[in-house]
């Protein structure tokens, strides 16, 4: 396909969603906005883990920052929901360079465990500074924002706000991605001791591509926040970016739709399986995760490189 | 210290020991503006390390290297490539998952304009043509397209050496280019740098086993072992050189 064609049928994909909004019940747009501020986050940690080959697993740490930036800003002191994005992105970008300056310094398992520390520091905070977080139990009545003088109160206008922001985020990465910035990162990745020989500045590149992929997960979080309108810190917890490191490697780590494959079977599917009417799924509903695990398992071992390499897999056969 | 004229790369008294292993071993050696250096030594005699200590991969235990007359001893290699020293590695060192020409972008871009600046500059940072230039010289063009990884380890072995010479560097050194490659392709890399090195100028510095390859292409060979100089000169008095021939003879 050529490159205006698969734009064109974009672009009918996402107004086909767009669309389907009218047809589906609240519950169920609920759950594509969901999606969608998920699929956010994962894009950033795909950037980091994928295109920069940065393990992560604390991208639901930036995750809950930008969504308690969101609740404490809007309810305790009634900032604008337009202006707490970019505080927000801001913040999780300088948050991420102050955590990767040390942390960046270990590759691999070291570093995914020095972010899962962080993780869960953060965590820590959400739950015990009850004077600033509301401590386990949450903010709530957090606001959804106005659109000019429009309400985007209502289920489907805030899924028509979510998905059109992350819309505007993808076009974004992509531009990244497609800059000199974007083939830096994948030359580090490839191989680090070369791209230094180059003149490409790993130290800068990494911190870079980290903070970046920080201030993704703290932009989803402010759309969280938006979204289920109640913060509470168990939602950060370093589960959450076991799901989301889960997400991009089950999609295709390090290509560009893989973290939105990835972060749909893990959102939707267990849904699907659990709310399923037909009879022959009934048993579905006591076992839809084990049958969720059973499955991830099966994908993994068929498809290591995620849901995305089912091409090249086929391509390689067709060769051999 | 004042370069002498024309003179680009000295090395001065290096060491590097393991203990007590003295893997180079008091090495000096200058190298002229333009000028093809050849390296040569049994396995083992010290030349890869005495390339890593040059380029910062390593500290050397003692001893200076200057770059036309400024002090780069130890420096890093990210610094060294900033001042114009290239290299390449013994083994493939390629982008497997970038194209070809983006391997060819990307080893220029970093000396385009400033990091920032990059982040919104064109996507190619304007370096298309010059790769493109590179490619037509190194054959490519039938795959310019395909990921790196993907291809032949001859194909990979000239990106590998073409990456080198994108940002037009002042100094080059080469680390055994025929480790593995079949010989009609050896004589084709030895047109290459020759071609190189009468178009873009700059010193090249070569580490090699082929003596073929070496004699050819080297005005200039020095002739290392158990990490020291034995012999220095143009290649045909190093390649009858008596204390040579007996240290890759053995006696």
């Amino acid at each position: 396909m050529s490159p205006a064609a698969r734009n064109i049928a974009l672009a009918i994909a996402i107004l086909a969603l767009a669309t389907s909004a009218f047809f589906l019940q609240r519950s169920q747009v609920y759950l594509l906005s969901l999606c969608c501020v998920y699929v956010m986050a994962t894009m950033g940690l795909n950037l980091t883990m994928g295109y920069a080959g940065q393990m992560s697993l604390g991208q639901a740490a930036f995750f809950g920052i930008g969504a308690y930036i969101d609740a404490i800003l809007t309810t305790k002191l009634g900032v604008s929901f337009w202006v707490v994005i970019p505080i927000a992105a801001v913040a999780c970008f300088f948050v991420g360079l102050a955590l990767g300056f040390p942390a960046l310094r270990v590759q691999h398992h070291y570093l995914a465990f020095a972010t899962l520390g962080f993780n869960v520091l953060v965590y820590l905070v959400m739950r015990n500074e009850e004077a600033l977080t509301g401590g386990t139990f949450g903010i709530s009545n957090v606001p959804r924002p106005y659109l000019f003088t429009w309400s985007l109160d209502s289920e489907r206008a805030y899924f028509w706000f979510t998905l059109a922001a992350l819309v505007i985020v993808a076009i974004l990465m992509r531009l990244l991605l497609r800059s000199p910035w974007g083939r830096a990162f994948a030359a580090l990745r490839d191989n680090p001791i070369r791209a230094e020989s180059l003149g490409i500045n790993i130290t800068a590149y990494t911190l870079l591509a980290f903070a970046i992929g920080a201030a993704y997960g703290g932009v989803g979080g402010v759309f969280y926040a938006g979204l289920v309108q109640y913060v509470e810190p168990s939602t950060f917890y370093f589960t959450t970016s076991l799901m989301m490191l889960l997400a991009v490697i089950l999609g295709g780590s390090g290509r560009f739709f893989g973290p939105v494959i990835g972060t749909v079977i893990v959102i939707l599917l267990p849904e699907v399986l659990r709310s399923s009417s037909s009879p022959a799924l009934q048993f579905m509903q006591k076992w839809y995760l084990v049958a969720f695990g059973v499955a991830l398992v099966v994908l993994m071992v068929w498809l290591p490189g995620g849901l995305l390499s089912i091409g090249d897999r086929r391509a390689r056969k067709a060769a051999a | 210290m004042i370069a002498r004229a024309g003179e680009l790369l000295h090395v001065d008294a290096l060491h590097k020991s393991y203990g007590a292993i003295r893997a180079v071993d008091g090495v000096s050696f200058r190298v002229g503006a333009g000028e093809i250096v050849g390296v040569i030594g049994p396995n083992g005699s010290g030349k890869t390390t005495l390339f890593n200590c040059i380029l910062g991969q390593i500290g050397p235990t003692s001893g200076r290297v200057t770059l036309a007359g400024d002090d780069i001893t130890s420096m890093s290699p990210l610094e060294l490539a900033r001042r114009g020293v290239g290299r390449t590695f013994q083994t493939l060192q390629v982008f497997g998952q970038l194209s070809v020409r983006d391997n060819l972008i990307v080893a220029a871009q970093e000396f385009e304009s400033t990091l920032p600046r990059r982040l919104f500059a064109r996507p190619d940072a304007g370096l298309t043509a010059r790769a493109d230039e590179m490619i037509e010289r190194f054959r490519l063009k039938p795959v310019a397209q395909l990921h790196a990884g993907r291809l032949s380890y001859g194909q990979q072995k000239l990106i590998d050496i073409a990456m080198a010479f994108m940002p037009r560097p002042r100094l080059v050194l080469l680390d055994e280019p025929c480790a593995g490659v079949n010989p009609s392709l050896v004589e084709t890399l030895r047109e290459l740098l020759a071609e190189l090195n009468r178009v873009q100028g700059g010193s090249f510095v070569v580490i090699e086993h082929n003596m073929d390859f070496i004699m050819r292409l080297c005005p200039h060979v020095i002739c290392m072992v158990e990490g020291k100089v034995l012999a220095e000169g143009p290649p045909q008095a190093v390649q009858s050189n008596r204390a040579v021939l007996e240290a890759y003879l053995g006696n």
